[in-house]
């Protein structure tokens, strides 16, 4: 069916207007390769939900083409198109049983009834809800309740399954409990997923590649090793993980080095990845854990004179809130080895790095 | 741990004791404040409510007027000849009850009971003075009618304080003293055609409302605020309006040469002569009604499909089922608790209905309700009235179990 070089789910050129005021979607480019699990991950209100329902057929794109299969979907209407969704509130049918809930996709396409025993018995052994199908929704825990929602969008065996914040409305250990058993499915099915959240964690440990949404806009595109170690944007550096920024302005670019003055004066170096040319401004981004505190500077790396402010013991390391190049909310995370426990708060010593994990991105106030 | 041994708390009583206590304040000012309200309800309510059931199956005003006749009556078999005796006592009765002018009501009751024996008896009591005894031939001589032994079953019945004979009225019997209870013939049977009229039309403007209502519910709880605000302006705008005023628009919209009709005529649908009876029947009862009931299907049906997330019609397609589909099975089931709310709602203040059919019924558009209001205000039947009122009221109630055994009162939603 797919020609191999057609991606399984494409968007092209798509925007999407609700008011014909403003931009929800600004032109987004996305294709999804069969089998992937992509995740659109963003602040709420960045048009996450809105890619997703225009993917299953329930707003229409304002401008530009939805492909699945290779084939424009923009006029075929949700029920045709094969798609298992996932909703946050799960939606199962509070008038029908577990099973009767899993029964109607398969129903309404006129399966034999031995058929429909088989699947509906397959798919209930999948989440581990057999001993539950004669109950109703409201008789089953919230994590139950989401099993079942995960059975019913895939007991019709589609290749797209799409999830919008399904894990939104449970406590922490059964979220990430979920995540991981969501993860296992995907990968014993091989279906196509498209996972919509707005926690970066989540999206970290279960996709193959995240699309990081901003204002209508995918920032970044990547796997999720890329995503944390190499952001493109500030954005990005920011919205994932924990990051330090400072900011400056461009002095020279040589061999993708930028050296950069900082707004207190210091001078540093740091990889140049999205910044113009000399003279502009740039914020840059330092991840905690790349960061060394030291009473002596260290040969190779650059260096910063800071201020310790606060100390908080963590077991593992110790999180040290520092002052550096006036940014008092410097954050350095400082592995539990015997040597470093004399650390003091009021303390001066210099914090360094390698010049490439430290990355000059665009400009964006703090 | 002993578990029959009762829990006490820190100082030594038992814990229910000790809840009690604690409660007992709040719980007496919590009464405090229901207390004026249950009085007006028991005293406006309740209690004429009691009074009036009573009165369907409890009527003295012969035992209570005719007290020396009272005794004899009630040992005399009902078959057998009167005695002279009997006659004695009913000039005695007579005597007084004209001298107190209670004739009337007296003649009334009896009425009630054999049509046409009213005028025997007020006509009799003004003569009772001058009749001297043996009662009996002196009675008959002034009216052959007090020779018949039915004049004498139907004292015999109303003097009977508590009586079935209301009640059997009301579904077209009469109670007897010979056979008991016997129907009526077919053509003097009006209480239950009534009756039947009644369900009929409720049911029929109970499905009007239904299908004219879900939609416009529908619209309401789907639509973006700004026009749903705008419909639901509409939908109560009939509230806003007295009864009266909404009524006589429809007279003026549906009689003969009314809007309706003009417009009929004008499209050629019919001609000038035989423009179509529209109201003062029974069509104009279930049109009337259908409009001023209507707001009473559509709240409880708005609030109960303002509850339903369009996720699950979103679920439904996304899982393969048509649009239609996934209405039927997915969204109206789940709006049966509003349509078993709306048409309990809407039947039962359709059986009691009342003002709008007695304008734009006619003949034939009556309901029951109509004839308990000439029972109470034309004929002063009271106690038929109450008895007529006690079977609505019993219907109603039939109803309600129905109801609660099919959907369960605990899903009803009124808003
Ligand atoms: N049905 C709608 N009508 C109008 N505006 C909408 C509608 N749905 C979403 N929006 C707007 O579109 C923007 C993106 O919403 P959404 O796609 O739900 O974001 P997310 O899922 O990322 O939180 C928001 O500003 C929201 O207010
Ligand atoms: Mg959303």
């Amino acid at each position: 069916m797919l020609d191999g070089s057609d991606p399984f789910v494409r968007f092209k050129n798509v925007q999407k207007s609700y008011d014909g005021e403003t931009l929800v979607v600004k032109n987004l480019n996305l294709e999804i390769e069969a089998g992937e699990f992509v995740t659109m991950l963003g602040p709420s209100g960045s048009g996450k939900t809105t890619c997703l329902m225009m993917l299953a057929g329930f707003e229409t794109a304002t401008h530009g083409e939805i492909e699945l299969g290779g084939k424009p979907i923009n006029n075929i209407p949700p029920h045709k198109r094969g798609i298992g969704m996932v909703f946050q509130n799960y939606a199962l049918f509070p008038h029908m049983t577990v099973a009767e809930n899993l029964t109607f996709p398969l129903k309404v396409r006129n399966m034999s009834a031995g058929d429909i025993q088989d699947k509906v018995n397959r798919a209930l052994d999948m989440v581990q809800m057999r001993a539950f199908a004669d109950r109703k929704p409201a008789q089953l825990s919230g994590g139950q309740q989401q099993r079942i929602a995960l059975a019913r969008a895939l007991v019709f065996e589609p290749e797209l399954v799409l999830m919008d914040e399904p894990l939104g409305a449970l406590d922490k250990q059964l979220r990430e409990h979920m995540q991981y058993e969501i993860k296992h499915i995907h990968e014993n099915l091989g279906v196509t997923v498209v996972y919509v959240t707005h926690d970066q964690s989540e999206a970290l440990t279960m996709s193959n590649r995240i699309a990081v949404f901003d204002d209508g806009v995918i920032q970044q595109l990547d796997a999720p090793v890329a995503l944390y170690e190499k952001p493109e944007n500030s954005f990005v550096a920011q919205f994932i993980g924990e990051n330090n920024t400072l900011s400056g302005k461009v002095d020279s670019l040589t061999k993708g080095v930028a050296a950069v003055t900082l707004d207190s004066g210091d001078k540093v170096k740091a990889l140049a990845v999205n910044t113009d040319a000399k003279g502009s401004r740039t914020s840059l981004s330092i991840r905690p854990e790349r960061c060394i505190v030291s009473q002596k500077k260290t040969a190779g790396l650059s260096a910063l004179k800071g201020r310790i402010e606060e100390l908080i013991y963590l077991g593992d390391h110790i999180r040290c809130r520092m002052t550096v190049a006036g940014n008092n909310e410097f954050i350095v995370k400082v592995p539990n080895t015997a040597d470093q426990l004399g650390l003091e708060i009021g303390a001066e010593s210099y914090v360094s790095w390698q010049t490439d994990d430290c990355r000059a991105l665009d400009f964006k106030e703090s | 741990m002993d578990v029959s041994q009762p829990i006490t708390a820190a100082d030594g009583t038992p814990l229910k004791k000790k809840l009690a206590q604690a409660m007992f304040r709040s719980k007496l000012r919590a009464t405090g404040l229901v207390v004026p309200l249950l009085a007006f309800v028991l005293a406006s309510f309740v209690f004429p409510i009691l009074a009036l059931m009573w009165q369907g199956i409890h009527n003295d005003t012969f035992a209570r007027l005719m007290p020396n006749l009272t005794e004899e009556l009630r040992v005399w078999d009902g078959v057998s000849d009167p005695t002279e005796e009997m006659y004695a006592l009913l000039v005695a009765d007579l005597r007084q009850n004209r001298a107190d002018k209670t004739i009337g009501k007296v003649a009334s009751r009896v009425n009630q009971e054999l049509a046409g024996t009213r005028s025997l008896f007020t006509s009799t009591a003004r003569k009772a003075k001058k009749l001297e005894p043996p009662f009996k031939e002196a009675l008959i001589k002034t009216k052959k009618k007090w020779g018949d032994i039915k004049v004498w079953q139907a004292m015999k019945l109303t003097n009977q304080s508590l009586t079935p004979g209301f009640y059997a009225t009301s579904l077209d019997a009469r109670y007897t003293v010979d056979q008991g209870f016997v129907m009526k013939e077919e053509k003097r049977q009006i209480y239950t055609k009534l009756f039947v009229r009644t369900l009929m039309i409720s049911g029929s403007v109970m499905l009007l409302c239904l299908l004219l209502g879900y939609p416009v519910a529908y619209l309401l709880a789907t639509l973006p605020l700004k026009y749903s605000n705008l419909l639901m302006i509409m939908v109560l705008l009939p509230f806003w309006t007295s009864l009266l005023v909404r009524t006589t628009a429809w007279i003026a919209i549906l009689q003969s040469q009314g809007v309706v009709n003009d417009l009929l005529v004008w499209i050629g649908i019919t001609g000038d002569e035989s423009r179509f009876s529209l109201i003062y029947n029974m069509t104009g009862t279930i049109i009337a009604m259908t409009h001023i009931l209507l707001p009473f299907m559509i709240l409880p049906l708005y609030s109960v499909m303002k509850t339903i997330p369009p996720s699950y019609m979103r679920a439904a397609r996304s899982l393969g089922a048509t649009p239609t589909a996934a209405f039927i099975k997915v969204y109206m089931p789940q709006t049966v608790p509003g349509i078993g709310a709306g048409g309990l709602l809407v039947f039962i203040l359709a059986i009691g209905y009342y003002i709008t059919p007695a304008l734009v019924g006619g003949q034939d558009g009556q309901l029951i309700s109509n004839m308990i209001a000439y029972h109470m205000q034309k004929s002063l039947n009271w106690s038929l009235a109450a008895a007529l009122g006690g079977l609505l009221l019993l219907g109603v109630l039939v109803l309600y179990w129905a109801y609660d055994r099919i959907i369960g009162i605990d899903n009803m939603k009124l808003g």
